[in-house]
C-alpha cells in the first residue's frame, strides 16, 4: 500500500508524509481522562472533540467521554466566551462531573481566547471545579499537550499547607493503565504512599459490570491532586513527558523532584526501584528482586536469538527511549530510533545510549514521519519494527515483522492492559520482540533448518 | 426515565419521546450541537474528507496543524480496486511560525515536493480551521499550482467552524463539480453514476456487479473506488443513483442543472431495498430487456437469499434494536431491515438527519419508540436502557458505549468488517448481529457481570 515512498531519499521542508504524532489536544483529553469525575473539555470546532474521541476509544476500546464548546462561525469571530459559559452550565447541569478540564484548540487559540478570564466568569457549581490548559495543536505534540493538561491541574488545584503529607508525587508519562498499573503495583509493594498524576487505570481499561458509568471509578482524586502540593518528593518518569509538571509542582508547592527515564527495561527499572528505595528506606522486597532474577534468566536463555538483531523503533519519544535502552541491554542493534515529536533532547539522549553501547550506524531523529523511516528501511533494512498500528504499512510493504508497543494501536486487543514496564513489563516486551522474530525465522527458513527446539 | 433528569433543556426539541416531545411540529434538526454537549458529530473537515478521499489517484494535502491529518489518516475502510496513494497521509503540519506569519508558503512548497515526487493528476487542498483565521488565499496558490504544473489544483475550503458535517459534505461536492464540469457536455454514452457509495468493505463492488449482470453500465463511481478519469466521464451518464442521500443529494442536484442528468435515490441495505432499488433503475433505463434481467436476478437472489436468512431470523425475531448512524437515508434503510427479520426497532437517532428523514422515520417506527438527533451518549444510555434494546447499530465511538451497557453490537459506519449492502450485505449483516447479540459472553455477563457465580 505504500508503494508510492521512493528509495531515494530528498529534503522536504514543508510536506508532513505519514505523522509520527498527532496534536495536543488530544494529549490533554487522554490526561483528563486520568482525574476521577473529570469531563474533558474541548474549547473549539466539534470535529476536534469527536476525532480525538474516536482516536482514544479506537486505542483503548474503551468510551472516552468527553465535551465540546461546538465552536461556530460567530464564535470565530467573536471570541468563544459565550460558548465556554454556556458549556460549562450544561455539563454541571446534565454530566454532573465533579471537574471540568478544558483545553484549547488551534481554532480557540488563534483567535486569541482568554481561558482563564473565560473561567473567572463561569458560573461553577459549589464544591467543584473548572481548570484549563493551553494546547495549540501547532506546537509540540499530542505528548506536549499531554503534560500541559497534568500541569493545569496543579496550577490550578495543587496548593502547599506546610504540612507534610509523606507521599510521593509520581508523573507516570504519556503511558497505558496497564503499565499505570504495574508503577502502582511495584510501589505497593515497596510499600510506598504515592499519588500518581494521571492515573487512566480503571478509567480507560474499566471492568465489563453489565452497567455504562460516565465516571468509573479509577482516576486521580482532586483531594489527592489538591494534597500533591504536600508530598514529600516528586518522581517525574519520562523526562520528555513528566519534567514540565515536576516542575510545575515545584515551582507552586516547592515539592523537589527527581527525573528518571520511562522504567522499561532492567536499568531504567532498577533507577526507578533505586529512588523508590531512596524515598522509603526499606530494603527492597524479594519479590522484585525475584522478577529482577527472572527478567536476567530469560534475556540469558533467549539471547542468541536477539542477539545482534537490527531494530526500527518508532513512537513516542520517552517510549521510544526506553524501548531503545531495553533492546541494547538484549543485544539488539537499534537501528532506525526515531519520533514525531519535535525536540533536541531525544536526539542528545538517543545518541548517548548509541554512545554507551557502542553501537555505530545507529540513527536517530526527533521531528520525523513514518516515511522517512520507510525510506530509510527500503534502503537498508532491519529485522524487526518496534511501535504503534501506522507502521503496519511499511512492516507490510517491506516484509518485516511490527511488534506493537506504544501509541496508538488501534488494531489489536488487550495491549492497553498490559505494562511494558517494570520487570515484568520487560518479560511481556520481550516476548513479543522473541516471538516476532522467532514465529519469521519459523516462517521462512528452510525445511531442513526448522526446528522443534528452539 | 423522567423528561428532564437526563436531558439537556435545550436538547428536548431534538428528541421524539412519548413524555416529552416539544410542541409536536417535528423534531428539531440540522441545527448546530449544543455547547457542552458529548455530542457524537464531527465537523466540516470532517465531511469533506470523508467523501473526498476515496478518490484513489488524487493526492490530498491537508494544510493545517498536523492533527487533522492524524485523525484521517486511512481509517474510513474505503477500498481500492487499483491505487493506494489516497491511503497515506499528507499534510503542511502547520507550527507556529506558520500561524504567526501565515502558511501560504508552506502550502506552495509542499505541492511543489509533492510535485518533485510523483505525478498526480490532481491534488486536493483541505482548508482546516486555523487556516480560516490566519487568512491563508488557498484559492490563489491553487491557481498558481495550476498554471505552474498544468495539473488540476483544488481547494477545499472546510475550516471545522464554519457549520456541521454537513456542510461538508457541500464543500466536497463543489470540489466534485470543480473537477468534473467539461467545458462542452459529452453525449451520454454510459448508463448511470453512482453517488454516495464510499466502497466500505468492497460495498460499491457489489453494486457495481449488479448493475452489470443486468446490463447497466456505469460512468462514475462518486466516490468509492474512484479514479479521476472516470469521475470526469461522469456527464456522459444518463442517470444518477443516489445512496448516501445526506452527502449527495446536493452534487445530484447540481449535476441534473449543470448536466441535465436526472436522478433517483436508492439504497441497496435489506433485501426489500435492494430489489426495490434494483427494479427502479431498470425502470428508469425504460429498457425492456434490462427490465426483464433485472426482474429474473431479484427472483434468483431472493431465492438463495431469503432461505439462509429465514435460519438467522429464528434468532432474531422479537428482538429490539436501537439505531444510531450519520444519515437519515441509512437509518430509514435499517429500519426496513430490522422488519424484515422480524426485529422492532425501539430507538432511532442521527447526526445529520433531515426533517423530511424523520417524518419518514416516524411512519416506520412504533408510536413508543425514541427518535433523537444529534444525540449524545448519556441519551444513548438512558433511553436504550429503558427501552430495553438488545442490539445497537452505530460507529466506533457508539461501540463500547453499547457493550458496556451490555447491549450488543454492530458497526454499520467506518469499521464494518464485512460489505453490508446488497443480498450477500443483508446476509452478513444477519450473521453479525446474530453473532454479536448471541455470544457467549453475554451469558456470562448476564450471570452478574463482574459477580463470581
Amino acid at each position: 500500500m505504500l508503494n508510492l515512498t521512493p528509495k531515494e531519499v530528498s529534503k522536504r521542508s514543508a510536506l508532513r508524509i505519514n505523522p509520527l504524532r498527532t496534536c495536543q489536544p488530544v494529549g490533554a483529553m487522554y490526561a483528563a481522562l486520568g482525574v476521577h469525575g473529570c469531563l474533558p473539555h474541548s474549547h473549539g470546532s466539534q470535529g476536534c472533540c469527536s476525532y480525538h474521541r474516536t482516536f482514544l476509544t479506537r486505542h483503548f476500546k474503551d468510551p472516552a467521554i468527553a465535551s465540546s464548546s461546538s465552536f461556530t462561525e460567530g464564535a470565530s469571530v467573536f471570541g468563544g466566551g459565550a460558548n465556554l459559559k454556556t458549556a460549562v452550565r450544561n455539563i454541571f447541569d446534565i454530566y454532573d462531573p465533579e471537574i471540568i478540564a478544558v483545553h484549547t484548540t488551534c481554532l480557540s487559540e488563534t483567535i486569541g481566547d482568554d481561558l482563564t478570564g473565560y473561567i473567572q466568569d463561569a458560573k461553577i457549581t459549589e464544591g467543584k471545579y473548572v481548570v484549563h490548559t493551553n494546547t495549540p495543536s501547532y506546537v509540540g505534540s499530542h505528548i506536549t499537550g499531554y503534560a500541559n493538561m497534568i500541569s493545569g491541574f496543579i496550577k490550578y488545584l495543587s496548593e502547599s499547607t506546610g504540612d507534610k503529607n509523606g507521599k510521593l508525587a509520581v508523573f507516570p508519562g504519556f503511558v497505558n493503565p496497564g503499565d499505570m498499573r504495574e508503577m502502582k503495583r511495584i510501589m505497593t509493594l515497596m510499600g510506598i504512599p504515592f499519588t500518581m498524576l494521571p492515573d487512566s487505570s480503571g478509567v480507560m481499561d474499566s471492568p465489563m459490570t453489565g452497567t455504562y458509568e460516565m465516571f468509573p471509578r479509577g482516576g486521580t482524586t482532586v483531594a489527592e491532586i489538591i494534597d500533591l502540593g504536600n508530598c514529600q518528593s516528586a518522581l517525574a518518569l519520562g523526562e520528555m513527558t513528566s519534567e514540565a509538571p515536576a516542575e510545575t509542582l515545584e515551582k507552586k508547592c516547592k515539592v523537589p523532584y527527581q527525573t528518571l527515564p520511562l522504567p522499561i527495561g532492567v536499568e531504567s527499572t532498577d533507577a526507578f526501584i533505586m529512588a523508590l528505595n531512596h524515598f522509603c528506606k526499606e530494603e527492597v522486597p524479594y519479590a522484585l528482586e525475584e522478577e529482577r532474577g527472572q527478567l536476567l534468566d530469560i534475556m540469558l536463555d533467549s539471547s542468541q536469538y536477539s542477539h545482534e538483531k537490527t531494530a526500527a523503533i518508532f513512537g513516542d519519544p520517552d517510549t521510544v527511549l526506553g524501548i531503545t535502552q531495553f533492546v541494547l541491554e538484549m543485544g539488539m542493534i537499534p537501528k532506525y530510533v526515531v519520533t514525531g515529536t519535535p525536540g533536541s533532547t531525544f536526539d542528545k539522549r538517543v545518541t548517548e545510549l548509541f554512545e554507551k553501547y557502542q553501537v555505530e550506524g545507529c540513527v536517530v531523529k526527533s521531528a520525523s514521519d513514518l516515511f522517512e523511516l520507510h525510506q530509510w528501511i527500503k534502503n537498508d533494512p532491519v529485522d524487526v519494527m518496534i511501535g504503534g498500528t501506522y507502521g503496519k504499512a511499511v512492516a507490510r510493504a517491506e516484509d518485516i515483522p511490527l511488534v506493537r508497543a506504544g501509541f496508538p494501536i488501534i488494531d489489536r486487543y488487550v495491549h492497553s492492559y498490559l505494562p511494558i514496564v517494570g520487570y515484568k513489563g520487560a518479560m511481556r516486551l520481550i516476548e513479543l520482540i522473541l516471538t516476532a522474530i522467532m514465529d519469521r525465522q519459523d516462517r521462512d527458513c528452510a525445511d531442513e533448518d526448522f526446528e522443534i527446539v528452539m | 426515565m423522567k423528561c428532564g433528569n437526563e436531558i439537556l433543556p435545550e436538547r428536548i426539541e431534538s428528541i421524539r419521546y412519548s413524555q416529552c416531545s416539544g410542541d409536536g411540529s417535528g423534531i428539531k434538526c440540522e441545527s448546530e450541537s449544543v455547547s457542552g454537549a458529548v455530542s457524537q458529530r464531527a465537523c466540516v473537515y470532517c465531511g469533506a474528507r470523508v467523501v473526498l478521499n476515496p478518490i484513489t489517484d488524487a493526492f490530498h494535502i491537508v494544510h493545517g496543524p498536523i492533527g487533522c491529518a492524524s485523525y484521517t489518516w486511512d481509517i474510513r475502510g474505503s477500498l481500492s480496486s487499483g491505487d493506494e496513494g489516497y491511503r497515506n497521509s499528507y499534510s503542511t503540519d502547520l507550527r507556529e511560525t506558520d500561524v504567526i506569519f501565515g502558511g501560504e508558503k508552506k502550502l506552495t512548497a509542499a505541492i511543489d515536493e509533492v510535485m518533485a515526487r510523483h505525478s498526480p493528476r490532481v491534488i486536493f487542498i483541505y482548508a482546516t480551521c486555523i487556516v480560516g483565521v490566519i487568512g491563508d488565499d488557498i484559492d490563489a496558490i491553487c491557481r498558481n499550482a495550476e498554471e505552474k504544473y498544468q495539473i488540476r489544483v483544488i481547494p477545499v475550503k472546510s475550516p471545522g467552524f464554519s457549520g456541521t458535517k454537513k456542510t461538508g459534505y457541500k464543500m466536497a461536492c463543489n470540489a466534485i463539480m470543480n473537477l468534473i464540469t467539461p467545458s462542452i457536455l459529452p453525449e451520454k454514452t454510459a448508463d448511470v453514476n453512482i453517488l454516495g457509495d464510499f466502497n466500505l468493505a468492497g460495498e460499491m463492488w457489489i453494486i457495481k456487479n449488479y448493475l452489470r449482470k443486468i446490463g447497466i453500465s456505469v460512468a462514475a463511481n462518486i466516490t468509492g473506488d474512484a479514479r479521476v478519469d472516470d469521475l470526469k466521464n461522469a456527464p456522459a451518464a444518463k442517470l444518477n443513483l443516489v445512496q448516501c442521500a445526506g452527502s449527495m443529494t446536493y452534487l445530484a442536484k447540481q449535476m441534473e442543472e449543470t448536466f441535465a442528468i436526472p436522478f433517483i435515490k436508492i439504497s441497496f441495505f435489506g433485501v426489500t431495498d435492494t430489489s426495490d432499488s434494483l427494479l427502479r433503475i431498470a425502470y428508469a433505463t425504460g429498457d425492456k430487456n434490462v427490465i426483464e434481467r433485472a426482474k429474473a436476478f431479484i427472483e434468483e437472489e431472493k431465492n438463495r437469499v431469503i432461505p439462509l436468512l429465514d435460519k438467522y431470523r429464528k434468532n432474531l425475531v422479537g428482538k429490539k434494536a436501537a439505531i444510531y448512524v450519520g444519515g437519515g437515508f441509512k437509518a430509514i434503510s435499517l429500519i426496513r431491515q430490522f422488519n424484515e427479520f422480524g426485529m422492532k426497532t425501539v430507538m432511532v437517532g442521527t447526526q445529520t438527519g433531515s426533517k423530511e428523514d424523520y417524518e419518514l422515520i416516524q411512519h416506520l417506527v412504533d408510536e413508543d419508540a425514541v427518535i433523537l438527533d444529534d444525540a449524545n451518549p448519556a441519551e444513548l444510555e438512558a433511553f436504550m436502557t429503558e427501552m430495553g434494546a438488545d442490539i445497537l447499530v452505530g460507529g466506533v465511538k457508539e461501540r463500547p458505549l453499547a457493550y458496556k451497557l451490555g447491549i450488543a453490537f454492530c458497526d454499520h459506519n467506518h469499521e464494518r468488517k464485512h460489505p453490508l449492502s446488497g443480498y450477500e450485505g443483508t446476509l452478513n449483516f444477519a450473521s453479525e448481529i446474530n453473532l454479536s447479540m448471541n455470544s457467549p459472553v453475554w451469558e456470562i455477563i448476564s450471570q452478574g457481570g463482574m459477580k463470581y457465580v
